[in-house]
């Protein structure tokens, strides 16, 4: 079986409850960033990209079965580092897990800043965005 | 390095400086987005609520005559400082964008035909731009733009060859936002004059850095924010030659700019009230004069050598970073550095630099056509004021080194 959501949220907070000070996680989160698999060029479409964000982030979901898959990539690492953690925590999920998702990670490893209403702050829209490819999805069914 | 102004004491005077950011002593780099306000500035505006307020003009009771008069003072007071010659000619607005469109819409509107041109520069802030892009698709009219060059100096050769019968006004920033590039009014104004053009200069980012004289440069409107001059948000000014603000047409209707008001027809109040319907923001124009006052007390030049200062020491500092590149390198600049780091986007050093306690700007600057001619998505950029300080500089270019190799 799968984990769950909420399982994965969990292990997110106790790797970054490792780190003492805010540099540590950052340097974790911008390592996390470089890995994000690449999306291919295909996909960054005009179509695919977020608006309302600083820097051009893309993000492209497909089902496959029951489940959701994302792919995403940003010009900036750190909202890469930020994408690769909602992956990690929504993607392989129905749409169902997803629309109820209750992304309360963010807040407990200290990145809720990035949730702030500015515009120039894109993890709000890039939950959003993925809530919607998802209800969308499950209107599908 | 001793400084020029009493930094110690200027330093006291803006509370909002002495505090900690995500655990490091707060460093305001983003002056040029808005300025902090001296505590003159708040306690007028206190002092206003708690004593004064009431309506202006209308009233005949003390509390009202007491707004009217303070209101009044800053007008003078604005008249003075930009050196125009009456005080009818300054009206206030709710920012430089207010004041753009206002001539748009008066100005640009009753003046322009089809066919007609309105010059704009590669410099310009958004708020020079979509303004005329509004009044040029309505009367017919066209923009052409003054091209820039790669160092962030207007091209005044293809100037003059784009200036002809056609254009009917120029609008160009007096200081660049994006860049810091002080471009050359004067020549700029004669120019235009010369083919018969009016010219707007948008001032928003050179009030409080330069002297400005609106009648030694001949300036036709020049248009600013108090925000930007340490007075609070929300405050505008448009100053316009008298014969042009008379010609021009009213912009809002309502209260306050009526002389007369009947079913079968309206007179209109005269200048400048004209132009300044409906109850005014009367306590930040009231604090506002509290922030002229602070300028004045300091001697502009003064805080303008302190400026200049900050900018020579932190354009070296910046320029021995390797895979650092400034943005702009105009040889007349206000303390206004942009620069972007090879294989970096600026967001993330934004983000990181604010961990450390440093605010600067990063982004597009709204200024999104200058980006595109130099191919960037945007760059990050810091601007000073006279209370920051050469140790302030040494603590950011740390602050820096570390982003950056966290980044790498
Ligand atoms: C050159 C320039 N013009 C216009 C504006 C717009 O000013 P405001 O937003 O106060 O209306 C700004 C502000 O950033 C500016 O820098």
């Amino acid at each position: 079986m799968a984990q769950s959501i909420n399982e994965i949220q969990d292990e997110l907070i106790a790797e970054f409850d490792l780190f003492e000070d805010w540099a540590d996680k950052y340097e974790y989160l911008i390592d996390l960033g470089k890995k994000l698999p690449a999306m291919s060029e295909t996909l960054k479409t005009e179509e695919n990209v977020i608006k309302g964000c600083q820097s051009r982030v893309w993000l492209h979901a497909e089902r496959e079965g029951e489940v959701v898959n994302f792919h995403a990539d940003s010009e900036a690492v750190i909202v890469k580092g930020l994408i690769s953690m909602l992956i990690r925590v929504l993607s392989a999920h129905s749409a169902a897990e997803i629309l109820a998702a209750d992304l309360y990670f963010i807040d407990r490893i200290g990145m809720s800043q990035h949730l702030a209403q500015t515009r120039s702050n894109g993890l709000l829209a890039m939950v959003k965005q993925m809530k919607n490819y998802a209800l969308a999805f499950s209107a599908q069914q | 390095m001793g400084s020029l102004v009493d930094i110690k004491n200027v330093r006291a005077d803006f509370p909002v400086l002495d505090q900690q950011v995500n655990g490091s002593q707060l460093i305001y780099f983003d002056n040029a987005a808005t300025t902090q306000k001296p505590k003159s500035v708040m306690d007028a505006l206190a002092h206003y609520y708690q004593f004064d307020n009431a309506n202006i003009h209308r009233g005949l009771h003390t509390l009202a005559e007491r707004a009217t008069t303070a209101y009044e003072l800053t007008r003078a007071k604005v008249r003075d400082f930009i050196h125009a010659p009456s005080s009818d000619q300054i009206i206030f607005t709710s920012g430089t964008t207010a004041g753009i469109n206002l001539v748009a819409q008066t100005f640009g509107r009753s003046t322009f035909k089809a066919g007609d041109k309105i010059l704009i520069s590669n410099l310009e802030h958004h708020s020079n731009i979509v303004p005329w892009q509004m009044i040029a698709k309505e009367t017919g009219a066209i923009i052409e733009v003054i091209p820039v060059d790669d160092i962030g100096v207007l091209d005044l050769v293809a100037f003059e060859k784009q200036l002809d019968d056609k254009v009917k006004l120029v609008a160009v920033n007096h200081v660049s936002n994006a860049i810091g590039t002080i471009n050359p009014i004067a020549t700029i104004i004669s120019l235009a004059h010369a083919k018969g053009a009016k010219v707007l200069i948008d001032g928003a980012q050179s009030v409080a850095h330069i002297e400005i004289d609106v009648q030694a440069l001949d300036m036709d409107f020049f248009v600013f924010s108090a925000h930007k001059l340490f007075g609070p948000t929300g405050v505008g000014i448009l100053y316009g030659k008298r014969e042009l603000l008379d010609q021009m047409p009213p912009y809002q209707g309502g209260g306050e700019m009526i002389k007369e008001v009947s079913f079968s027809g309206t007179t209109y109040n005269e200048l400048p009230y004209k132009f300044e319907a409906g109850t005014p923001n009367i306590a930040d124009v009231i604090a506002f004069g509290a922030a002229i006052d602070y300028v004045k007390s300091h001697g502009a030049e003064e805080l303008m050598k302190q400026e200049q200062a900050l900018l020579a020491y932190a354009s070296d500092k910046l320029t021995a970073i390797p895979g650092l590149r400034i943005v702009g390198t105009a040889p007349e600049k206000i303390a206004v550095i942009s620069f972007v780091v090879e294989g970096i986007h600026p967001q993330d050093l934004g983000v990181l630099l604010d961990k450390f306690g440093v605010a600067i700007r990063t982004g597009h600057h709204c200024a999104q056509p200058l980006m595109q001619r130099y191919g960037l998505v945007g760059t990050c950029r810091v601007s000073f004021a006279f209370y920051n300080t050469l140790e302030e500089i040494d603590r950011f270019i740390v602050a820096l080194e570390r982003s950056l190799r966290m980044l790498g």
